[in-house]
C-alpha cells in the first residue's frame, strides 16, 4: 500500500475528484454554517460575523437545553430498542443457510429503495387510529367477544372497541426512529456475526455453557465492534431527526431538529439555527470521543 | 497383560450419520477402552471429524446409538455430556485471559468460587503456562494457545478428551514437542484420549489404538505396530507408510501357508495368519524391508532386478526408486550403514532386489 509514494501524481489524480466534492459540499458549507453561528442578523436576508457567542448562549437557553437532552434520550432509547430488536435478526441470518441469506438480507434492504418521506407516511396509516394495528387489535377484540360469549364474560372487552391511540405522541417518535433506522444496526452486526468463527460458540457449549449463557458471555462481547458501529450508525441520525417527529409525533412530540430546520426556514434565525446544528455536532464529537477511549482503555486491559 | 477386559468408555453402535444425500459415517461399531490414547485416522472426508463431533454432541447420529461410560448420548446436548473437545483452531475467547479462558468451564458449572482458583492453577501448572495466566490469547503463540485449550478441557476432569487435529497447525518443530507432551499429560490425568488425524506418523506416535477410516467406514482397528506391519487391506497398507504391491495369484493354500505366483518374483510360499482365497490377490512389501544389491548376490533371496530411476539421499538412508524390468517401479529404504554406501548408487545402475517372504503382507480385499 506504500505504492502511492512512487507514482504520486497518478495518486493525486484519482484523490482530486474525490476531494473537490468533499470541499465543496461539505466543508465549505460546515465552514459557512460555523461562521453564522458567529454571526448577527443586520437584515432579513443579511448576515454580518461579529465573533458574537450571543447563539451559543440563546441556543442553550434552558427551554432549547431542555429539547437537545429530550432529543438525546429519544435517540438512545430508540437505538437501544434497534439493538434489542436486531441483535436476533442478524444472528438468525448469519446461521441461515447460505442459499437464502442474500434474500433476507435484501429484506432488510428493501425498504432503503422507497423514499423516507413516504416510509414515514406508511408508518401513519399502520399507526393511526383507522391504521392496521388498530384494524387488527379490533378483529382480536370481535374474536375474543364471540369466544367469551358462550360462557358470559364478554362484558369485560366492553360494549365497543376504542381505537388505541397510536399516533401523535413520543411513542410514535420512538417507533418511526425504529423502523428507519433498524437496516443501519442489523447490517453492522451481520458483518461482524457472519465472521465469528462458529468453534468459539461450540467451545462454550462444550465446557458446560448454556445457549444463554453462551450468548452473553460469548457471542455479544465477540459482537462488540458491530454492536459499536451499529450503535453510531443509528444514534447519530436519529440524535438530529426532525422529519420523523414532525410527521408522527404530537404537539409535544418536537425535537431539536425540528427547532433547528425552524430556525432556517419560517423562524429565519440563521445564526441560532447554525449554533445548534454545531451544539449537535459537538455532543456527536463527544460521543465518538467516548467511545475511542473506551476502546483504546479495554485494549489497554487486555 | 491382565485377563480382565478394561470396560468401555466409548461405544458406537450402528452409527450412520448423513447430510443430505451424502453419507459421512456409515453404520460404525467401535469400542474404545477406558484410559486409551486413541487415534481416528483418515484423508481429509473420511468421516473422523463428524464421528468426533457426535461424541462431543455437535451432530447427531441420523442412525444407531453413542455411549459414554455406559450412558446413551443421543438426548444429551453438548453442555451435558461428560467429554471436552480441544478444537482445532483452538478456539481459545480472545476477549478473555488465559485464567479466565480456563476458569469459564467451571465458572458456568458452577463450581464453588474457591475451588476454581485452585484448580485453574493446578491446570495451567500441567500445561506448563504457570506465569501466563493474565495474558490474553493474541499475545501468545499457537503452541501456548493449543496448551490454554488444553488446560481449559482438562480442568473440567472430563471422562473422554476429544482433540480435532491438535497438531495440524503448529510447525514440526513444535509438533513433535506437543506428541510427546500429550502423550505424558495423557499418563499424568488417565482420561481416555480421542485424536483425529490425517497425519500417520502423529497416529503411530501417539496412540495405542488406531482406527483407520476411508469414506465413512473403519476399515481397521489395531495398535500402531500391528497396523504397520499387518495391515489388513490394500488401502489401510498404503495409507499407513509406504508400500510397494505387487500383482499377485493365490494358487493354493493350506495351514499357515499359501502358494503365489507373483507378477515379476514368480513362484512364492508366504506365511498366512489366515487362509486366503484363491484367485487374485496383492502381495505388498514395505520399502525398508527390500534389500538392496548392487552386484547379482551369490546367496538366495534376489528376486527381483531392474535399474536405479531415482535416488533420494536423506543422510541415514536412500529412498531409491527401482524401474523393474515390467516396467513396475519399487521403493527402496537403503541403509547407508557406511560411509561409502550411498555413494556407491547412481540412476541408470542395475541394481537386484530381495526380500524375506515373511516380511511381505498378503492382501486379499
Amino acid at each position: 500500500m506504500e505504492s502511492w509514494r512512487a507514482q504520486p501524481l497518478v495518486f493525486l489524480v484519482f484523490l482530486l475528484p474525490g476531494l473537490f466534492w468533499l470541499a465543496l459540499f461539505f466543508f465549505i458549507p460546515l465552514g459557512l454554517i460555523w461562521g453564522i453561528a458567529l454571526g448577527e442578523r443586520v437584515g432579513p436576508a443579511e448576515i454580518e460575523i461579529t465573533w458574537t457567542l450571543q447563539n451559543y448562549i440563546h441556543a442553550l437557553d434552558p427551554l432549547y437545553l431542555g429539547l437537545f437532552v429530550k432529543s438525546f434520550w429519544i435517540a438512545l432509547l430508540a437505538t437501544a430498542l434497534c439493538l434489542v430488536l436486531s441483535f436476533p435478526v442478524a444472528l438468525a441470518i448469519s446461521f441461515a443457510p447460505a442459499r437464502i441469506k442474500p434474500l433476507l438480507l435484501l429484506l432488510i434492504i428493501l425498504p432503503f429503495w422507497t423514499n423516507l418521506l413516504i416510509r414515514t407516511y406508511a408508518m401513519i396509516a399502520v399507526l393511526r387510529t383507522q391504521g392496521y394495528v388498530n384494524w387488527s387489535l379490533e378483529w382480536l377484540w370481535g374474536v375474543g367477544k364471540l369466544l367469551l360469549a358462550p360462557i358470559g364474560f364478554e362484558p369485560v372487552l366492553g360494549e365497543s372497541f376504542t381505537p388505541l391511540q397510536l399516533l401523535y405522541n413520543n411513542t410514535a417518535v420512538v417507533v418511526g426512529i425504529v423502523y428507519v433506522y433498524l437496516p443501519f444496526m442489523v447490517l453492522p452486526l451481520y458483518a461482524t456475526l457472519d465472521k465469528l468463527d462458529r468453534s468459539y460458540l461450540e467451545a462454550s457449549l462444550d465446557l458446560g455453557a448454556s445457549q444463554l449463557r453462551t450468548f452473553f458471555a460469548v457471542t455479544v462481547p465477540l459482537a462488540m465492534p458491530g454492536i459499536v458501529s451499529g450503535i453510531i450508525l443509528v444514534f447519530i441520525p436519529a440524535l438530529g431527526t426532525f422529519l420523523i417527529s414532525d410527521l408522527l409525533g404530537g404537539p409535544d412530540s418536537q425535537l431539536i431538529g425540528n427547532v433547528i430546520e425552524r430556525q432556517f426556514k419560517s423562524a429565519n434565525n440563521l445564526p441560532l439555527g447554525s449554533a445548534m446544528s454545531f451544539i449537535l455536532l459537538y455532543i456527536t464529537f463527544v460521543a465518538l470521543a467516548l467511545r475511542a477511549w473506551l476502546s483504546r482503555r479495554a485494549e489497554r486491559d487486555g | 497383560m491382565s485377563a480382565t477386559p478394561t470396560p468401555a468408555i466409548v461405544q458406537l453402535q450402528g452409527v450412520t450419520k448423513r447430510f443430505g444425500s451424502f453419507t459421512a459415517v456409515e453404520r460404525t461399531n467401535l469400542e474404545i477402552p477406558t484410559n486409551a490414547f486413541f487415534a481416528l485416522l483418515g484423508p481429509s472426508g473420511c468421516g473422523k471429524t463428524t464421528l468426533l463431533r457426535m461424541l462431543a454432541g455437535f451432530e447427531s447420529p441420523t442412525e444407531g446409538s453413542i455411549l459414554i461410560d455406559g450412558q446413551e448420548m443421543s438426548r444429551v446436548p453438548p453442555n451435558r455430556r461428560p467429554v471436552n473437545m480441544v478444537f482445532q483452531s483452538y478456539a481459545v475467547f480472545p476477549h478473555m485471559t488465559v485464567a479466565e479462558n480456563v476458569a469459564y468451564g467451571l465458572k458456568v458449572s458452577g463450581v464453588p468460587r474457591a475451588e476454581i482458583g485452585p484448580r485453574v492453577r493446578d491446570a495451567l501448572a500441567m500445561v506448563r503456562l504457570t506465569g501466563l495466566e493474565g495474558r490474553k490469547p493474541d499475545q501468545m503463540s499457537g503452541g501456548q494457545r493449543q496448551r490454554v485449550a488444553l488446560a481449559r478441557a482438562l480442568v473440567k476432569r472430563p471422562k473422554v478428551l476429544l482433540l480435532d487435529e491438535p497438531l495440524s497447525a503448529l510447525d514440526k518443530k513444535l509438533r513433535e514437542e506437543m506428541q510427546l507432551e500429550l502423550v505424558r499429560l495423557q499418563h499424568e490425568v488417565g482420561i481416555t484420549f480421542i485424536v483425529v488425524t490425517h497425519d500417520q506418523e502423529e497416529a503411530l506416535s501417539m496412540a495405542d489404538r488406531i482406527a483407520v477410516m476411508e469414506k465413512g467406514r473403519i476399515l481397521q482397528i489395531a495398535p500402531p505396530r500391528e497396523l504397520y506391519e499387518q495391515p489388513n487391506c490394500r488401502f489401510v497398507a498404503g495409507f499407513i507408510g509406504a508400500m510397494n504391491l505387487f500383482e499377485a495369484q493365490v494358487r493354493a493354500a493350506d495351514n499357515g501357508h499359501a502358494q503365489l505366483e507373483v507378477k515379476g518374483v514368480g513362484a512364492l510360499q508366504v506365511p498366512v495368519d489366515h487362509t486366503p482365497p484363491r484367485g487374485p490377490a496383492t502381495l505388498a512389501v514395505r520399502p525398508e524391508k527390500l534389500r538392496l544389491f548392487t552386484a547379482r548376490p551369490e546367496a538366495q533371496g534376489a528376486r527381483l532386478s531392474g535399474l536405479v530411476e531415482q535416488l533420494a539421499y536423506f543422510g541415514d538412508t536412500s529412498q531409491v526408486y527401482v524401474r523393474l524390468g515390467d516396467g513396475e517401479r519399487v521403493t527402496v529404504t537403503h541403509h547407508n550403514a557406511t560411509r561409502s554406501t550411498a555413494a556407491g548408487l547412481a540412476a541408470g545402475q542395475p541394481v537386484w532386489l530381495g526380500f524375506d517372504p515373511a516380511d511381505a503382507i498378503l492382501l486379499t480385499d
